[in-house]
């Protein structure tokens, strides 16, 4: 049996409803949350701020740390333990060089930029959930960026390649080929690009393709967000 | 530090708090039930500035040792470096652990939670109760928040259905709630001078004498009490700051 139609009803190249906000945690220097579905994705910026200890600063420019991290009631089934493992590590890594490309740290040398992600709520996406967050937490923190990052998962299922997976479509029972990919929407780079399953090199072209027509519709949203808070006229902030 | 208490207190003595509220004023207070679908339970606590998300899980496990035919009930509380620049990635703090135990003396001594009925079989398989805190923004009474947050999302939280040696972790609906109805209310009272007051703002926390924290339940009574801070309080005015906490937890006590 083919996939004929999407659990939820979507288009096959259709992500799920998507909103965001910045500056929604006034303690940090940069903000957002950003929601796909049911996934939802909290991200702080703090720095540039001193590093500690002393010998992990590089004295020609600034380092980026990320720390992605899903709530222990965040997910279906099992309680996650906190305090990390292997995966959340391996995220937290891939989501750095997702967001590296953008930044511009050489005038922060000795200094970090720390970026912490949080989900509450999960249902698939979740990296690319809070990279899209923390794009946008670290322009929201006033750092010189060439770009954002726009995030979303690709993929196929059975013969269709389609957008933004959710985790009833990671898990189908069938073939099923799940690509996070990252992307700097002005240049069209990718910055991120994982996959598990199995896909041809056309299939691939035609996913790519698509995620990078998605990503287009996510960096509109970014901007607007970050748009509603900047915006000239605005009496806040 | 001795200048900003100076100033707090100078500014105590004419009843004026750096935000312009009374001494036992709490800031607004907002409740979101129902954060995270794949919780049992959970809830959205912000007070003022500070926000926290509290969310149940629950799990079939063997009982401890001691308790072989009760329940499990284990409370987390996660200061976030998301949350606070001076929070620190790492395992918990000694301030993240005390916040944590607080809320779980609260629970147990009040016997929110029916522990007993959570056994299904002795000394083979119990119900865990598991209920992590973790701050979004942490500015100022973050124990009240984050123990207010958690005993709503214990309100709130409905067991899953055990069938054949599984949880059906989606099939709640039809559940039975959670939790009793004496519900503790957690209210720390901070002590500057001779100045009582509640709700603190970072800097109030800062530059405090003592607090006394106090877990109430319904008919008043008190099940847990934690006292922190560098000084000593006497007992006029533990008997005060109670007096204070118990009047603070009748108001909280309608956001449940």
């Amino acid at each position: 049996m083919a996939y004929e139609e999407r659990f939820d009803g979507r288009k096959f190249d259709e992500t799920r409803p998507i909103s965001a906000e910045v500056g929604i945690i006034k303690e940090a220097d940069g903000s957002a949350v950003f929601r796909i579905g049911d996934t939802v994705a909290y991200a702080a910026v703090y720095g540039p701020r001193n590093l500690h200890p002393r010998f992990l600063q590089d004295p020609s420019k600034g380092i980026l740390r990320c720390r992605y991290n899903m709530m222990p009631f965040s997910g279906a089934g099992d309680r996650v333990r906190p305090g990390g493992n292997r995966r959340s590590k391996e995220i937290s890594m891939v989501t750095e060089k997702a967001l590296l490309p953008i930044l511009n740290l050489d005038e922060f040398p000795n200094s970090v930029v720390d970026v912490f992600i949080e989900l509450p709520q999960t249902d698939a996406g979740t990296r690319c959930a809070g990279i899209c967050a923390a794009s946008m937490a670290l322009a929201d923190a006033g750092l010189t960026m060439r770009d954002l990052v726009a995030s979303v998962s690709v993929g196929r299922v059975d013969d269709k390649i389609l957008a933004d997976l959710n985790y009833k479509e990671e898990s189908y029972d069938g073939e099923v080929a799940d690509i996070p990919i990252a992307l700097t929407p002005r240049t069209g780079s990718l910055t991120l690009l994982q996959m598990d399953g199995k896909i041809s090199r056309p299939e691939l072209k035609k996913a790519l393709e698509i995620g990078k027509k998605v990503c287009e519709q996510i960096y509109e949203v970014q901007k607007a967000a970050l748009k509603a808070k900047f915006s000239v006229g605005d009496a806040h902030e | 530090m001795s200048n900003l208490r100076e100033h707090i207190l100078k500014s105590l003595e004419q009843g004026i708090r750096f935000d312009g509220r009374k001494l036992d004023e709490i800031r607004v207070i907002t409740v979101e039930k129902g954060i995270s679908k794949n919780a049992e339970g959970s809830a959205r606590v912000v007070v003022g500035d500070t926000e926290v998300m509290a969310g149940v899980k629950t799990a079939v496990e063997k009982p401890y040792p001691d308790t072989p035919d009760q329940g499990n009930l284990m409370v987390n509380a996660e200061l976030l470096p998301l949350s606070n620049p001076d929070y620190e990635s790492g395992p918990p703090s000694e301030e993240a652990i005390e916040v944590a135990r607080i809320i779980d003396r609260g629970i147990r001594e009040a016997k929110a939670i029916d522990l007993p009925k959570l056994c299904i079989t002795p000394k083979e398989a119990v119900w865990s109760i598991m209920i992590d805190v973790l701050t979004i923004n942490a500015h100022g009474s973050v124990i009240d928040a984050a123990a207010l947050a958690s005993v709503i999302a214990l309100a709130h939280a409905k067991l899953p259905k055990y069938e054949d040696g599984a949880v059906k972790y989606d099939e709640l609906a039809s559940a039975v709630p959670l939790a009793r109805k004496n519900l503790p209310i957690t209210v720390t009272v901070y002590k500057i001078g001779s100045h009582l007051f509640v709700d603190p703002l970072p800097e109030e926390e800062e530059a405090a004498d003592a607090r006394l924290t106090a877990a109430v339940i319904e008919d008043g009574s008190i099940v847990a009490l934690q006292k922190g801070g560098e000084k000593g309080i006497s007992a006029a005015e533990v008997d005060a700051m109670l007096e204070l906490a118990q009047k603070k937890a009748k108001e909280l006590r309608k956001l449940l």
